[in-house]
């Protein structure tokens, strides 16, 4: 019978998302309905963190703007998120990048994960 | 017939067309089959008898035939719904298609045993202080009663118990989602019982429509 339960899960999920990782920087296109109009924001910045699977996924994407650092969690399989980018793919050894908020400018580089597929991709 | 029996499925998310994340719980009712209709005229009353979900397992001998006269195979409960039986006839299926997206419901269900348990969590209850020198005092009811008079506990004192497994109506629980070919209705919020539990979905007594 659970088997319902699923149906209703998968129903909602998206097909065709990028594999996103944790030190990855992303473009996420963001819906934003303002009045009657409707725009697509982009929110750039470095992945520090993503949850579950399934309905409930989420990456939390961390960026600077200006001086201040700005985090903001999506959840992936919602409407409102139009489209996500990997713009480049970072190598980290942590699941959470929970450090990089103490960290600014150079100590806040991630390495850029080397693979052959997205050297020539790039 | 506002009345449709179900069983609780589990609890998800959705999403809404707005982006909006709604928790929902995913009952599966239906469909139910008219077994008797009540009238005023015939029985002093208006109800509706259905019968509802299909099973391998063997039934009593009363049921089955009973079941058996109005040409329906087996099925696992009886229940009475007192509602407008206008239109019901013997036989006639109810489907989730009573309900649409939008309208308020009730979901009657019955609660998750909690077993035996102590004021605080059965009543809510503030428990005594945990420090200035207590002791045994954490979760204890406090003063049950006056002293020599009335020189006894009043029936009916909050005290310890049995907690849960007891019949629950969550009123005013929106419908998120109808899924007539599955015959799933998504209810927002929570639902009274375990997950497989038998439920009761009525149209909303004290909310009519969704604005």
């Amino acid at each position: 019978m659970s088997n319902v339960l699923e149906l209703v899960r998968t129903s909602q999920l998206k097909t065709g998302l990028p594999e996103i990782n944790p030190g990855d920087t992303v473009r996420v296109h963001v819906r934003i309905v303002e009045g009657s109009k409707e725009r697509v924001q982009v929110f750039e910045g470095t992945v520090i963190r993503t949850r579950k699977s399934g309905v409930d996924q989420s990456v939390t994407v961390r960026r600077l703007s200006g001086q201040i650092g700005v985090e903001r969690t999506f959840l992936v399989n919602s409407p409102r998120i139009d489209k996500f980018d990997v713009v480049r793919r970072g190598d980290v050894r942590r699941a959470a990048l929970y450090y990089l908020r103490k960290r600014t400018g150079k100590s806040a580089r991630i390495k850029e994960k080397r693979t052959p597929q997205l050297a020539s991709k790039a | 017939m506002d009345h449709i029996l179900g069983r609780k499925i589990g609890m998800t998310q959705v999403f809404l067309e707005n982006g909006s994340v709604v928790p929902v719980t995913v009952i599966q009712a239906g469909p139910c089959f008219v077994t008797a209709v009540r009238t005023p005229a015939k029985d002093g009353y208006e109800a509706v008898q259905v019968a509802f979900e299909q099973t391998n397992k063997r039934i009593t001998k009363p049921k089955a035939g009973y079941l058996k006269k109005r040409n329906l195979s087996n099925l696992r409960f009886l229940r009475e719904f007192r509602s407008s039986a206008e239109g019901a006839e013997v036989g006639q299926a109810i489907t989730v298609e009573i309900f649409a997206k939008g309208d308020f419901v009730d979901v009657c269900g019955t609660t998750k045993g909690k077993g035996f348990q102590g004021g605080v969590k059965r009543h809510g209850f503030a428990g005594g202080p945990k420090t200035h020198g207590q002791s045994d005092r954490l979760r204890a009811p406090g003063s049950i009663g006056s002293g020599t008079t009335p020189g006894r506990v009043f029936k009916g004192t909050r005290m310890a118990g049995h907690m849960g497994h007891v019949r629950h109506t969550t009123l005013n629980l929106q419908v998120v989602g109808v899924d007539t070919e599955n015959n799933v209705l998504l209810v927002k919020g929570a639902v009274p019982g375990a997950d497989q539990g038998l439920v009761t979905v009525r149209k909303a007594i004290k909310k009519r429509l969704a604005k």
